[in-house]
């Protein structure tokens, strides 16, 4: 088996640290895999190389496009093309910090703006807050439970037949004690699909503070929309506030765009539902219910989701200001297909919202 | 005929080259690609599992079946579910066995030497991962654990301590190490997230709807009774549904299902009357049937041309 050319190996370590800054896992023991693995094929076959490199370093489908980016910068030829952003395939951005991006176009001698993300609008602000979080993360209350397929031993229940033998067994096989087994109980994963169009910039900013604060305790799912629908879950997962906030601000590309709920949620039906809607999730839709789109699609796609979730609920801000009625085209359509329909323009209303979400019945509403 | 007598000493080593893995799959009709070769080669070379993840119906499943058959290998399955535990994944003890062997050696008997005549491995059934673990075959086997994402944490936790160490501690007995590291293939379909730190431990390939021209080539490796005409425009019909706004796209799966019930039927050619018949075999959702069912005609039209 031919060994790797010398030079290989820096290359393939700055490989690796242009993939780790760009946000994919590429530590000592994939180097080292990769390594061995590039010991194996055929160098010359440019494909093969790309093939292993890629099954080295990705583990899980959205970051594909990253490293395929990240392969076409780093490996490619240099071509007087690609510098000036011609070359299909080559001016893909890559999600690095704008300092990393800088030193990798330096010392790949490429212009910035292929290394880096564009600058996205920003979030917008408001004067709720830090007060609005500190109550969120000491409100009381916890989503309700579901019971799972796992069983646990415990003094009620059903009759766990194989500890009561294996016991048996101690006493010359007489069935002197009877243990038992019961499912064991789980938390309920939440989904948040939460409307960030135009008519609703003044509640965003509470509402992710919202979904940060939920995010820290409890299993969710979270995605916002205006013209389409971003997942968000990973950027909330980060442990400091603000810097949260900057990354869903940097991450969605249209914060108070138009609406158009049914797009949305006919995406999520689409994309997401088979893999965030296991478990008995309870889903929450945060919208104003101002649509653009065609009613009846809405109408249709929340058929669909309600069939998949254990409980729809709708918040909408607007429903707590004086003398609103959910006239709304888009509420019309909504309204007969939730299991509830709340409030959420103020924290107190986010604590109602809590208190439903702990109290929430082991069976399905009657729809 | 005599069971006991019929050994076949087949020799089959391993694939050298990844052009051989491809070879080798297309032999056993499994159309793959370049890269699906090349993550089973190094997998096979790195001695590390393979994670496979794609849609429902694109050959994850398949892929690790044929490659069983490639290696001259047992293929040892376990399907995974929510709650499935040591138990039925790993070993347990043949309880009612073991009271009845105790009531019949009655009394007066030692009982310390009672339990360790009973807890020997004559009264352990052995599940899937101890069997890839602990056996006699010729060839490491091949170990199947599909649809990972249907389990849960406890049970990844568990599998991510078996894939690095390949051993298993049985209590009553002590803990038992593979002679042989079987190939073992994962796969998922993305219902949730699995967990990073497994995935770390694996080669990662993900497998894509397959283009036009490959998909026919499946169809004609896999349903070789289905005419040629039959077998493209299925393909190219097929390929029309995945561009439209459905629920559930329809996956390799029901491309092949859809060209054995065609075929059954006798058709060497499509028609609108025969899609609108046979649809189920593809698409599993009312809501989908109904919005493909006005567009029949311009997809059929469009298939035939393909």
């Amino acid at each position: 088996m031919p060994e790797p050319r010398p030079d290989l190996l820096p290359r393939l370590g700055a490989f690796a640290r242009l993939l780790h800054d760009a946000g994919l896992e590429a530590g000592p023991r994939r180097l080292t895999d990769a390594t061995r693995a590039l010991g194996l094929i055929d160098l010359k076959q440019h494909d093969d190389f790309r093939n292993s490199l890629r099954a080295v370093f990705v583990s899980r489908k959205e970051d594909i496009p990253t490293f395929e980016a990240a392969f076409d910068i780093f490996w490619a030829p240099p071509d007087p093309r690609a510098s000036a952003g011609m070359m299909p395939g080559r001016n893909r951005p890559l999600p690095l910090s704008p300092e990393r991006a800088q030193a990798w176009s330096n010392a790949l001698g490429l212009n910035a703006s292929q290394m880096n993300r564009e600058n996205e609008a920003e979030f917008p602000a408001s004067s709720s807050g830090y007060s609005a979080r500190r109550l969120l993360e000491q409100a009381p209350w916890r989503v309700a439970e579901r019971r799972t397929r796992r069983l646990r031993p415990s003094g009620s229940g059903r009759v766990d037949l194989r500890r009561s033998a294996r016991h048996a067994i101690r006493s010359s096989g007489e069935l002197m004690t009877l243990f038992r087994r019961k499912p064991r109980v789980r938390r309920r994963p939440l989904v948040l699909i939460c409307d960030v169009s135009g008519s609703m910039e003044r509640y965003s900013r509470l509402l992710m503070i919202f979904a940060h604060a939920i995010a820290r305790r409890e299993d969710l799912e979270a995605f916002v929309f205006s013209t389409r629908l971003t997942r968000i879950t990973r950027l909330l997962r980060h442990r400091d506030l603000d810097r949260a906030l900057d990354l869903v601000s940097k991450g969605v590309h249209d914060f108070s765009g138009g609406t158009r709920i049914g797009d949305a949620l006919g995406d999520f039906n689409r994309h997401w539902a088979r893999r965030v809607l296991g478990h008995g999730a309870v889903v929450i839709i945060v919208s104003d219910g101002w649509d653009r789109g065609d009613p009846s699609h809405l109408s249709a796609e929340l058929v669909h989701l309600r069939r998949s979730a254990h409980r729809l609920i709708w918040l909408n801000p607007l429903l707590g200001s004086e003398g609103y009625e959910p006239l709304t085209r888009g509420m019309v359509a909504a309204l007969p297909h939730c299991d509830d329909f709340l409030t959420a323009h103020n924290v107190q209303a986010l604590d109602d919202l809590g208190r439903l979400l702990a109290s929430l019945e082991s069976r399905r509403k009657v729809r | 005929m005599c069971t006991g007598c019929l050994v076949l000493f087949v020799n089959v080593s391993a694939p050298a080259t990844i052009e051989d893995v491809e070879r080798r799959l297309r032999e056993r009709r499994y159309i793959g690609d370049r890269a699906l070769g090349t993550s089973i080669f190094l997998a096979l070379k790195l001695q590390k599992p393979l994670f496979i993840e794609g849609e429902a119906g694109v050959g994850k499943t398949e892929a690790a079946k044929v490659m069983a058959d490639v290696l001259g290998a047992r293929l040892i399955r376990l399907q995974c579910y929510e709650g499935i535990d040591l138990a039925h994944a790993v070993y347990e003890w043949n309880y009612p066995r073991q009271l009845l062997h105790i009531r019949l050696m009655g009394e007066g008997q030692d009982r310390r030497a009672a339990e360790r005549e009973i807890f020997s491995s004559e009264f352990l059934l052995r599940r899937p991962l101890l069997d890839a673990i602990d056996n006699d075959d010729a060839t490491p086997p091949v170990l199947l654990i599909d649809e990972i994402d249907r389990s849960d944490e406890e049970f990844e936790a568990f599998l991510l301590e078996l894939l690095s160490d390949f051993q298993v501690s049985i209590p009553e007995i002590g803990t038992i190490k593979a002679r042989q590291v079987p190939f073992v293939v994962i796969t998922s379909n993305r219902t949730r997230e699995v967990h990073d730190a497994l995935k770390r431990r694996c080669l990662y390939h993900w497998i894509d709807y397959p283009d036009l021209d490959k998909e026919v080539e499946i169809v004609r490796a896999r349903a070789p009774e289905a005419a040629d005409g039959l077998a493209r425009e299925v393909a190219a019909l097929v390929q029309g549904l995945r561009g439209m706004d459905l629920y559930k796209v329809p996956g390799v799966a029901e491309t092949l299902d859809w060209a054995h019930s065609l075929a059954a039927l006798g058709a060497t050619r499509i028609d609108a009357n025969l899609v609108n018949a046979t649809m189920g075999a593809a698409l599993k959702y009312q809501e989908d049937l109904e919005r493909v069912r006005e567009q029949v005609p311009a997809l059929v039209e469009k298939a035939q041309r393909a």
